[in-house]
Formats: structure tokens, C-alpha cells, sequence
């Protein structure tokens, strides 16, 4: 075991990854000589040299182009949009090229990649440097899209992703990049995709977070015990395919259900959570479906801290829908 | 051609401006006073300001992210801009905006654009609109040698030839995209090659010679206005400071650099061509140097004490307000 943070992490496994595989490689802008802006790809251009860690132009739609006629090769492509704010040059090519060349070839071909890419607030980063787009990619049938909250997660989960037929959507929460620290092995692992962890235990209420909300919820929790209301947290890890039954299982035992996200409420991902559990649990409910999200509105310059979901506004929601009647 | 002395000096006293503003907003940053990220112009003030001064009052101007010479050689003030980047609801977007996004309508200041090449197509539509309102109006659009890079650009310069629209695209062909080197990002270095290719007249200008930019952009405007058509100018230029605040610049020697900066900074090249022309005498440039710090010291000042938008604004302005 070894102490990391998530940027450590995350570029552990994406060594591991290509000294195993030779099909990997990591493409993106400035991934190579800079080794990322946020020093994800450090090291990997020197070890491995530019015809796999491969520093692109300012082009996204190529970038995720390219990756896909090198998937379809049996490639491993590992492109990094390095900012998510940035991909919608290449939303056309991951809509309409990577998440459905399986289907559209009857399985002929496929398009496995994953896009790693930077996601999500509260670092001062402005409107176009802050964005949580998590639900206009799940909405894409053939994506999985995942978003780990913790280094060992990190590690392990892209791994798995890297290992995955399927093309992935690797969400980093930029704000605990080196904020959440924690042990993790050495050498090669994975965390199975499609498996949220319970995080902390209840029986009062549900709450769901990702990313860095998480440690948000978590905070809320805390604060909620020490006025006796005990929630439960999960931590979703993959958002697409999500783990309903993890979900179902929690909410049969607590009637209640909260969910945290930093995109705007309205179509975003808790939406489809609260249509899920009331379609498999409505019996066993007690009281709506609380989310607790950012608001509808761009993402805000200065007040991005009072945008963002965080404790103060996620612990009102346990306490009232815990004693919710 | 800049024939006269006053000229001359407020041109001069802008890329003063731009200096000094930016070396205290890097000084603020550090401070927390200013959020997001934050790209500074310092090496490239000659192609803003020769630019800009080439430009009517009704022409339409679109900038990048890395915009705060454009704002402030298009007219916008020091305060304006400086509160802006405070997030202060003074701030020339009230505040809203930051760095990266600098707007103001009475200036025909179509904005930073914070996402590489997503002027362009702005830009584009902006003269297409002036076209089929019969305004007589120009669109300069600047962007640099990594929007080359984007499908937009492309897209930007086939529209801009096709329907013959009066745009002047302003290339700032800095050598780096972000971190890579243009040889490392453009399969073809000569960037005019590519508007040629779309039947757009292209020419390159030295970015670091403030006279050549204004003559050179004069000239394109001309065309620009007598055809009602597109022309695109590279002004070669080269950035002195990082590509934003956190980059450790792994992709260019400090020699590099410093070369650029010791024999191409384009405020000493100014001073020396004024004076060789004799339209400045030796105490002149520290005059207006001193001028445009106290400038700068009072935008930080007022910036400072003015209003952050209040959290109640949160939700306002994302649709139209409700009218009655």
C-alpha cells in the first residue's frame, strides 16, 4: 500500500496499464511534454515516448475521431479532454461514433476507448472550467460513464475501465484531485464498474453522491448523526450502467432517499435515480425523493459556492426528509 | 501609417496599460483576488493595439480568452476590466464573466470566448447579419495559431468565402498552442496557406512591430470594406508569460524566452521607432509608464471596494426577466 492522491493514482494505472498492454495509448492536448494540466499523464510521455503518449493540436472532435478509428484496430485509445467543458467540439463523434458502433455494425465493430476528462466545481475555475455534464452522456445509450470519488476507486476503476469491451466515460472530480488521499495497492488491480459502495451505514435515510460530493454527504451525515438522524450514504462509483439494486436495497431499508449532484437539477442525472426507485420501490417509500443539486443555471463565476450542493444545503434535506411524516 | 505625434503616444500609453494591468492582475491572482484562469497578454500587446487602431467605432470585434489587451485597446477602461476580473458587479459583464469572458456592448466587444475557436463561427454570423442588414461594418476576429486546429476555423473560413462576408480574421500566431509548438500541432506552419485554400487573401505581419500591425491590419480592413469580403492576417507574435497561471512551461527554454523578451518586446520596440522618428523625446515613456500604474493602482482600488454580486443574483439572467 501506498499513500496517493487521485493524480497519482490515476496516472499509476494508466503506467500499469500501458507497460502491460502496448495497444494502450494516451493521446490528448498537452498530455505529453507537460504531462496534463493537471499533471495526470506526468512521466508517461518520458517512458514511453510520443508515438503513445501523443500530444495532439487543439482538436477535439479529431482527438475523439482519431481514437475511434484506432479502437476500431483493437487500439486501446486513452484520450484525455482536458477540460470537461471542452468536449462538446467532440460531442458529434461520441454520440454518434463511439457510443454506437457496436450496435449500428451488429457487432462487427466496436469503438472502445476512454475518455478521461476533468469534471466538476468549487476550484474557482469559471464557466468554462467547472461542469459536471454527466447526464447528457448517460442519456446516450452504448456509454458507460463512470465517476470514482476516492484514489483507490480511481486507480482500480480505470483499470477496469481500460479492461472494459465497452467504451467508458472516466469522469475526475477535479476538486479532491489532490484533496482525497488515501491507501492503494501497488501493481494491478481493479474495482468492478457498475458497483456502488455503501460508505457510511443508516437507517434513516438515503443518500446518493458521487465524485466530489461525496465528501460532501458524507459532512452532512456526520452532522445529521450528531442530532440523531442516521443516513446512509452511497457512493455511486459508475454512474452508467448504475448499480440499481445497491440503490434498492438501501432505500427498502430506510423509506427515504436523497441525491446530491453538482449539474443542474432539472433532466440531471437524479431524475432518472428518483424515476428508478419509484418504479422498483414506490411501496417502500416514505417520503418524496429529495435532490439536492446545483441550480438551473450556468455555471456561476463568483458564486460557485453557493451553486454547488454542498454540506450545508444537503444536511436541512436528511433532517427534514428523516422526520418527514 | 500613424503620421502624428499624439497618435503615436496613445497608442504607445495602450501597450503601457495592457503591461501594467496584467503584471498586477498576476500579482492579484496570487493574492486569490481574482478567480478562474487567467491568460495573460504580455509579449502580444503590439497586435491588439495596432489592430484595434485600425478599426472604426462600428465595427464588431470577437477576442479569445486571452482578451484583456483586445478590451482595453477597443476603449474599455482600466476599471471596467479590472472589476471585472474581481467578479465585481461594477465589472464591465457585471461581474458575471471574469477574465474570459470581457464584454461590452457600446464598445461592439463580442467577448473573451473561453472555448479555443469558438469565436469564429460567432464572428462569422456577426458579419452575415451586417451583410444582410446592410450595415457597413467590419468583424475582427482574433484567435490564435491553436483555434487553426479546430473544425470551427475551418467551417468559420469556408462561410466567411462562401457567402463573401466582411470578416477580418486576426491570427496571433504566438508559436505555442498552449504547451505544443506549432510545428508540433499544424501539419503545415505557413498558416496563410490555409485561408488561401479557401480563396481568402492572407498576408503575415511582424505582431512585435506595433507600426507594421497598424499598417498591416489598415490595409486588410481596406480590403475588407472594398470587396465586402473576407482577409486574413497572421500577426507573428510571441507570448512572454505562461499560458495561464499554472503552467511550468516544460515545452520552451527560459533561454528562448528571454531572447524573445530582450530583443522583440514590442513597448521597447515602439519607444525606439518613436524615437528614431523623432515623435518622442527620452522622458516620455517613463511618464506615461507612471501614469498607467496609478491608472492601474486605481482600477485595483476600486475593483477592491466595489460589490461581489449578490448570492440573490444567483438565478437572474439565465432567461429573459419576466415583463410586467
Amino acid at each position: 500500500m501506498t499513500q496517493m492522491n487521485m493524480v497519482q493514482a490515476i496516472n499509476d494505472a494508466l503506467r500499469i496499464a500501458m507497460r502491460k498492454d502496448e495497444r494502450v495509448v494516451v493521446m490528448g492536448e498537452d498530455v505529453g511534454k507537460v504531462g496534463g494540466v493537471f499533471r495526470v499523464t506526468s512521466g508517461l510521455y518520458d517512458e514511453f515516448g510520443d508515438a503513445r503518449v501523443v500530444d495532439t493540436p487543439l482538436s477535439e472532435g479529431g482527438i475523439i475521431g482519431a481514437a475511434v478509428g484506432m479502437a476500431l484496430y483493437g487500439m486501446i485509445p486513452v484520450p484525455e479532454i482536458q477540460f470537461s467543458d471542452f468536449i462538446w467540439p467532440a460531442y458529434d463523434q461520441i454520440v454518434s461514433e463511439v457510443a454506437k458502433y457496436r450496435y449500428r455494425s451488429g457487432g462487427e465493430y466496436t469503438s472502445k476507448m476512454v475518455i478521461r476528462t476533468p469534471v466538476g466545481g468549487g476550484i474557482r475555475g469559471g464557466h468554462y472550467h467547472s461542469q459536471h455534464p454527466e447526464a447528457q452522456f448517460i442519456h446516450v445509450a452504448g456509454l458507460k460513464v463512470v465517476c470514482p470519488s476516492n484514489p483507490y476507486d480511481a486507480k482500480g476503476m480505470l483499470l477496469a475501465s481500460i479492461a472494459d469491451p465497452d467504451p467508458v466515460l472516466f469522469f475526475e472530480p477535479k476538486r479532491v484531485y489532490r484533496a482525497a488521499k488515501g491507501d492503494v495497492p501497488e501493481g494491478e488491480y481493479t474495482v468492478p464498474l457498475e458497483s456502488a459502495a455503501v460508505v457510511r451505514e443508516g437507517r434513516h435515510v438515503t443518500v446518493i453522491a458521487y465524485g466530489a460530493m461525496l465528501y460532501e454527504a458524507l459532512d452532512a451525515a456526520q452532522k445529521a448523526a450528531e442530532q440523531g438522524i442516521e443516513a446512509e450514504v452511497v457512493d455511486l462509483r459508475t454512474l452508467w450502467p448504475v448499480d440499481i439494486e445497491t440503490i434498492i436495497a438501501s432505500v427498502k431499508r430506510t423509506g427515504r432517499l436523497i441525491i446530491v449532484h453538482e449539474a443542474p437539477k432539472t433532466c440531471g442525472f437524479g431524475s432518472e435515480l428518483v424515476s428508478l426507485v419509484c418504479e422498483k420501490a414506490f411501496y417502500h417509500l416514505e417520503a418524496p425523493p429529495v435532490r439536492v443539486t446545483g441550480y438551473d443555471t450556468p455555471f456561476p463565476y463568483t458564486l460557485e459556492m453557493e451553486y454547488l450542493p454542498l454540506s450545508h444545503r444537503i444536511l436541512p434535506a436528511i433532517l427534514d426528509t428523516a422526520r418527514a411524516v | 501609417m500613424i503620421a502624428t505625434r499624439a497618435r503615436a503616444l496613445a497608442l504607445l500609453e495602450q501597450m503601457f496599460l495592457i503591461r501594467r494591468l496584467e503584471e498586477k492582475c498576476a500579482e492579484v491572482y496570487s493574492a486569490g483576488k481574482i478567480r478562474g484562469f487567467l491568460h495573460l497578454y504580455i509579449g502580444e500587446e503590439a497586435v491588439a493595439v495596432g489592430a484595434m487602431a485600425a478599426l472604426d467605432a462600428a465595427d464588431n470585434v470577437v477576442a479569445t480568452y486571452r482578451e484583456h489587451g483586445h478590451a482595453l485597446a477597443r476603449g474599455l477602461t482600466p476599471t471596467a476590466v479590472m472589476a471585472e476580473m474581481y467578479g465585481k458587479a461594477t465589472g464591465c459583464s457585471r461581474g458575471r464573466g471574469g477574465s474570459m469572458h470581457l464584454f461590452s456592448t457600446p464598445h461592439r466587444f463580442f467577448g473573451g470566448h473561453a472555448i479555443v475557436g469558438g469565436g469564429l463561427p460567432v464572428a462569422v454570423g456577426l458579419a452575415l447579419a451586417d451583410s444582410m442588414l446592410g450595415r457597413e461594418g467590419v468583424t475582427a476576429c482574433f484567435f490564435g495559431d491553436g483555434a487553426v486546429d479546430e473544425g470551427e476555423f475551418h467551417e468559420s473560413l469556408n462561410l466567411a468565402a462562401l457567402w463573401r462576408l466582411p470578416v477580418l480574421f486576426v491570427c496571433e500566431n504566438n508559436l505555442y498552442a498552449m504547451g505544443t509548438a506549432l510545428e508540433r500541432h499544424e501539419s503545415v506552419t505557413d498558416l496563410c496557406v490555409k485561408p488561401r485554400a479557401y480563396g481568402i487573401p492572407a498576408e503575415n505581419v511582424d505582431g512585435m512591430d506595433l507600426f507594421a500591425v497598424e499598417a498591416a491590419t489598415a490595409h486588410a480592413v481596406s480590403e475588407v470594406r472594398r470587396h465586402r469580403s473576407p482577409f486574413f492576417l497572421e500577426a507573428k507574435t510571441y507570448r512572454f508569460r505562461a499560458h495561464s497561471m499554472y503552467d511550468a512551461e516544460a515545452y520552451r527554454s527560459r533561454e528562448e524566452v528571454a531572447e524573445w523578451a530582450q530583443k522583440h518586446d514590442p513597448i521597447d520596440l515602439a519607444v525606439a521607432e518613436l524615437t528614431r522618428r523623432g515623435l518622442i523625446d527620452g522622458a516620455e515613456p517613463a511618464a506615461i509608464d507612471l501614469r498607467v500604474r496609478a491608472a492601474v493602482e486605481r482600477a485595483c482600488e476600486e475593483a477592491d471596494a466595489a460589490p461581489l454580486e449578490p448570492v440573490g443574483d444567483l438565478l437572474r439572467d439565465v432567461l429573459a426577466p419576466e415583463v410586467g
